[in-house]
């Protein structure tokens, strides 16, 4: 494995502030698109990168949720519960996903394939009841396409994941017109981003 | 009347893309400040405008950019893109189908207050609207609309993305800050205000990505034109976020001044199997709820200010007669206790204290002195439950989760009583 601390793209941003400690955010999806969640190793790495003690880069990375410290699924899906997708069904989505899943909210199943957790409010509440897998959104979901999903990820095995994909075969009611197809899709439980390195095109 | 999302509505396929956006006098306005107006001048024009922050606060944007000291430098500009109040999703909109209209703003707004680098901090869980934002900020560079020299004014901008983690409280500005300098998103106490001490402890203006999208039109239309449209105190257009109970949710932008009810029934196409509306959030999850009796509030700042809210966020959510409140407020219960930074005592423990009780209510297991006990710590959180809320916290997230007792126990506590099992005792 080459050494990712040293790739254009950790430059880019490391350049990208008048003060490096600012770079920890980004450095840390970084590392987590390179080992799947962030390990000790991983935080020392972007400590040594941002000039802060692994004990300061634990702290802040335990403060937002989607940094993840244990290992997560290929697939991770989050659950909107809020007002707005709980008004309309979202517990009945979670638990036909979480039962399909056979783990429950928080977990993931043996094969480490799926993750499933319930999260707040992802801005889509007028497509609701929505999800994402690994942060890519699909809005307007019944508890039976929720289960349909989890096996169409376990038996597709999608290489990426694509927004406008699922959204067509899982998807209903959106927030508002999508506009143009994108592309673009995440190849792991880490937001799309060209800027990280986390994307990949549809073929 | 609309600006935000006019070439949206024209050009769905490639409102987005930088070709549509010169083909629709895109970059026009910046070229003319930055090429025909002095930086006073275009500030000027923003306080004409009288537009209102559109992040929750509503104050009024010149007027902010007026607290900058004069001789600091640098200074900053951070958009605000965290987006996470449940309820709400027009930014998500404006920036995946309009991102040069941000980017536009941002210039002319960095313009008009001197600053050379710029920052837009965008939720984490919106990885497909910063894909958009990073591609049309890539044109923009190429096009020469960002980097040195823009339109050979002289006049130099950097923006860069940054992308949070799923921390709603870095919604808050000076959480985002922290965020920004690599910190824990924990809030500072205030003042300082950021426009003196902000990012990097330098005078920073944080303006929410609506609020910035719309001064494009100001500049090329006139801050006068832009306070002439709608009612006093409540100039402009505004998105607002539908959802709930209505036939057709959405985001809808409008001059503001017309009643909930026709916002609902005209925009939302009315509540799901002609239902009637038992209650409705105007502003946001932070806000108090309004009844069905109160639809005819028109829609205006002050409007909902003075019966009691606030328009917030500017998110919309209808709740039609089937609604257990009980259940609609320990979602917004739990969604603050959740989201609660933890550092002042009477938000990280009322949070979680009322979250408990209600969950207790909801599973039947309910005392008759836990209506008591929710005005109690209630009450501990935002002293007198008045609005607007009294303060014992270092931000407002504490006294949001207020909202949604007082909500319930002031207009349905019947309902709430009922939930309660008889000949249960006060152990
Ligand atoms: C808990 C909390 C969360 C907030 N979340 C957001 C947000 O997601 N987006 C936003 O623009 N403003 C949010 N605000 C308001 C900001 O603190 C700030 O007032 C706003 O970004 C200023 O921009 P404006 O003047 O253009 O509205 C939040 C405030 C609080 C207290
Ligand atoms: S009120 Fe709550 S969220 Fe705000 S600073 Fe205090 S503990 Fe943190
Ligand atoms: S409430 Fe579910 S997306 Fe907003």
């Amino acid at each position: 494995m080459t050494d990712w601390t040293t790739s254009p793209q950790v430059e880019r941003i490391l350049s990208a502030y008048p003060d490096k400690k600012s770079a920890v955010m980004p450095l840390l999806y970084v590392a987590m698109t390179e080992y799947g969640y962030l390990t000790d190793e991983a935080i020392q790495k972007v400590a040594r990168l941002v000039g802060m003690t692994s004990v300061q880069v634990s702290s802040v990375a335990t403060f937002y949720t989607m940094y993840k410290r244990q290992p997560v699924g290929t697939y991770l899906v989050s659950v909107c519960t809020s007002i707005s997708c709980g008004l309309l069904g979202a517990k009945g989505v979670l638990d036909s996903i979480a039962d399909e899943a056979g783990v429950p909210p928080g977990e993931t199943d043996d094969a480490g394939q799926v993750s499933v957790e319930h999260v707040e409010c992802i801005g889509a509440c007028g497509g609701a009841p929505a999800l994402q897998v690994n942060y890519e959104l699909i809005e307007g979901v019944t508890p039976d396409q929720g289960r349909a999903l989890v096996q169409w990820l376990r038996s597709a095995t999608p290489p990426l994941i694509n927004g406008d994909e699922m959204q067509a075969l899982f998807g209903g009611q959106r927030s508002f017109d999508w506009g143009p197809p994108d592309p673009t899709g995440a190849v792991g439980p880490v937001p799309a981003l060209e800027g990280l390195g986390s994307t990949g095109e549809a073929p | 009347m609309k600006i935000l999302t006019t070439r949206m509505e024209a050009h769905p396929t490639d409102s987005h893309t930088l070709e549509r956006y010169l083909e629709t006098d895109g970059y026009q306005a910046a070229r003319k400040a930055l090429t025909t107006m002095t930086p006073e001048a275009v500030h000027e024009e923003a306080k004409a405008s009288s537009l209102r922050g559109r992040g929750g606060a509503g104050f009024p944007c010149g007027v902010k950019w007026g607290f900058l000291p004069p001789d600091t430098r640098p200074r900053y500009l951070v958009i605000n893109g965290d987006e996470s109040e449940p309820g709400t999703f027009k930014d998500r909109q404006l920036l995946e189908r309009d991102p040069h209209q941000l980017i536009e703003g941002i210039i002319i707004a960095a313009y008009a207050i001197d600053v050379h680098d710029a920052y837009v901090y965008i939720r984490g869980e919106y990885p497909k609207p910063a894909r958009r934002l990073e591609r049309a900020i890539a044109e923009a560079y190429e096009a020469g609309y960002l980097g040195q020299n823009i339109f050979g004014s002289g006049f130099d901008l950097d923006v860069t993305l940054h992308l949070g983690a799923g921390a709603y409280i870095c919604g808050e500005e000076t959480a985002l800050l922290n965020s920004l300098e690599g910190k824990r998103g924990e809030p500072r106490i205030k003042p300082p205000f950021p426009a003196i001490e902000g990012l990097y402890g330098k005078p920073t203006i944080v303006n929410n990505v609506e609020t910035i999208s719309n001064i494009p039109w100001i500049v090329a239309n006139g801050g006068a034109a832009y306070a002439a449209i709608g009612p006093e105190g409540s100039s402009g257009t505004r998105l607002f976020s539908l959802s709930g109970h209505v036939r057709k949710p959405g985001n809808y932008e409008i001059v503001m001044g017309m009643t909930f009810r026709e916002f609902i029934d005209e925009y939302g196409g009315g509540v799901r199997e002609d239902r009637e509306v038992k209650c409705f959030i105007p502003g946001g999850a932070s806000a108090p709820w309004f009844t069905g009796d109160q639809l005819d509030i028109p829609i205006t700042i002050d409007d909902v200010g003075n019966a009691g809210s606030m328009l917030g966020s500017g998110a919309i959510v209808v709740m039609d007669e089937t609604t257990n409140v009980v259940e609609a407020a320990h979602s917004i219960v739990s969604f603050f206790a959740h989201e609660s930074c933890g550092q002042c005592t009477p938000c990280r423990e009322g949070t979680s204290w009322l979250e408990m009780v209600l969950a207790r209510i909801l599973r039947g297991e309910g005392r008759p002195v836990d209506l008591d006990l929710l005005l109690d710590v209630s009450d501990n959180i935002a002293p007198g439950l008045g609005w607007p809320p009294k303060m014992t916290t270092i931000c407002p997230l504490g006294p949001s989760a207020v909202s949604p007792i007082t909500s319930i126990l002031r207009n349905f506590r019947s309902e709430v009583e009922a939930m309660i099992p008889a000949g249960v005792a006060n152990g």
